[in-house]
């Protein structure tokens, strides 16, 4: 679904990551860890082609990203949900509508209705549907972006440290969230640096660890 | 057209995904108001000077003038062969000897009210109206052979100065009015410009969540196109009150009086506020993907 075949990436003139291989199988679930700085964010913005590869091909679906023009890469993205870390929303718009968001882009706001009063209750922010971004705490926007990021039923999840700005028990019920889309059959790749999150969701989802650093990206240790 | 259609049908959520930006919104507003006003203006000048012009090439076009020699003993001989010839050629309907009066009438701007038009030599005039198949070479050919010293003003001379001078205004007219549609575009593009400009981060969100750049462009046309065609319908509408307002005569004799629409020609300020809308429309929809071209 998306492949990472060689990939070099570098910020003023210096590789951040060089002949980096990465491939996520559908229905995989990878985590993504590694020091601050190391380029878990950029390798994610790869892979929803927010960043071209200065070396290496980035393929999306099958197709060379490189060779996406602008409306090309914008369908891909309608099968990529994403969990932005600081979340994107459009402050001028209340949760519903920002959840609402890729339907409402993708000329699709009639599947609005039911699919996201459904998804309110799922991530128990129904009484918040008409709130502005700014009024919700850290674990209501997080839980507002993954509603965002499944609302179009992407094939793909991308979470960058979607429990970055919650407490333990809302980041077990984030994760949660997530495993039950997995079993659903979605991709599913997050980046963490909390390795305690991931060890606790040892006995429910048959994950793979992935440890960038250096430059390099390897496997940590054993299936969870 | 389908775009237009689609863009006034509408898609509120669209409009809704760029925040409003005040500043912007009003001054596109206030200068399509302006450009509309001016507009009306320029076109009731314009017209209202095609249709005097019109006029008056139509009348002098159906009437010419016979100037007989200032001759006192061969006058009356004169004037006589000279009604019979015109009596007698194709194209003339009538043919009509001014009266000492008139004639003085016509001199009294140049000469005053005393001028004894008696006492001195002053060829006699005769007015004639013609139409179709009159012939001013054939005609002058006759009045040499039979009326010698005879002179025929077929208003030529006339004529094509003031039909060229009319052509020039009307020209200036249609000119202003271009210039007034290329000014809005310009305004509406630096106004959409601005507000691409000033909703970066907007654009980023809707892109990161699959928006294809026509869609974002339509949020910002729908937006232009509507407050350019809402001002340019104000400015219109001020524009015909000044028009209606001004002095009103009798449309033939002067520019000064008689400015404004006839008959078909109100249809004109109505036309006003759908173009400036289709020029917003194109105008905001080019710099549109341009910009989000240019935006990586």
């Amino acid at each position: 679904m998306i492949e990472l075949d060689k990939v070099s990436y570098g910020y003023n003139g210096a590789n951040l990551f060089s002949q980096l291989s990465l491939t996520l199988a559908p229905g995989s679930f990878r985590f993504l860890t590694g020091p601050s700085g190391a380029g878990k964010t950029t390798l994610l913005r790869l892979c929803y082609a927010d960043l071209r590869a200065t070396a290496g091909k980035v393929r999306l679906f099958g197709q060379d990203a490189a060779a996406l023009d602008r409306d090309a890469v914008a369908l891909a993205r309608r099968r990529i949900g994403v969990v932005h870390q600081d979340c994107q929303f459009l402050d001028h718009l209340t949760m519903a509508e920002n959840i609402a968001l890729p339907l409402t882009v993708s000329d699709r706001v009639a599947e609005a209705g039911a699919n996201l009063q459904e998804l309110l209750n799922w991530v128990g922010l129904a009484p918040q549907a008409g709130q502005l971004p700014p009024e919700l705490s850290g674990g209501e926007r997080q839980r507002a972006a993954l509603a965002r990021a499944v609302i179009i039923s992407p094939e793909i999840i991308i979470a960058d440290e979607p429990t970055g700005n919650v407490d333990w028990e809302m980041s077990q019920r984030l994760l949660h969230l997530l495993i039950e889309l997995n079993k659903m059959g979605k991709t599913i790749l997050i980046a963490t640096h909390d390795l305690a999150m991931i060890r606790s969701m040892k006995s429910e989802v048959s994950a793979r660890v992935l440890r960038l650093k250096d430059g390099q990206l390897q496997q940590a240790g054993a299936d969870l | 057209m389908k775009a237009l259609l689609e863009l006034i049908v509408g898609d509120p959520q669209a409009d809704r995904a760029v925040p409003p930006t005040g500043q912007t919104a009003r001054l596109t507003v206030f200068v399509a108001v302006v450009m509309a006003f001016l507009a009306v203006i320029a076109l009731s000048v314009s017209l209202t000077t095609g249709r005097l012009a019109a006029i008056w090439a139509d009348e002098l076009a159906q009437s010419a003038t016979l100037r007989l020699p200032a001759n006192a003993e061969t006058a009356d001989a004169l004037l006589e062969a000279a009604v019979d010839v015109l009596q007698t050629t194709p194209g003339v309907a009538s043919a009509r000897v001014l009266s000492p009066d008139e004639q003085q009438a016509l001199l009294e701007p140049w000469f005053g009210p005393d001028l004894p038009v008696d006492a001195l030599p002053i060829p006699q005039l005769v007015e004639i109206v013609t139409e179709d198949g009159y012939e001013a070479e054939g005609l002058r050919a006759r009045l040499s052979a039979q009326v010698p010293g005879a002179v025929l003003d077929d208003h030529t001379a006339w004529r094509a100065p003031l039909l060229q001078a009319a052509s020039r205004v009307r020209l200036i007219g249609w000119s202003t009015i271009l210039l007034i549609g290329a000014t809005v575009a310009a305004m509406i593009t630096l106004a959409a410009q601005a507000s691409l400009a000033a909703n970066a981060q907007v654009i980023r969100v809707l892109r990161l969540v699959g928006a294809r750049d026509v869609y974002i462009a339509r949020a910002f046309v729908r937006r232009h196109t509507i407050r350019a065609g809402v001002g340019a319908a104000a400015g219109a509408i001020l524009g015909v009150i000044a028009v209606i307002l001004m002095p009103e005569g009798d449309g033939q004799t002067s520019i000064l009086l008689g400015v404004g629409f006839e008959g078909a020609e109100w249809l004109w300020p109505v036309l006003i506020p759908p173009l400036s809308a289709i020029v917003a429309f194109f105008a905001t929809r080019a710099a549109a993907l341009r910009t989000l071209r240019s935006m990586t």
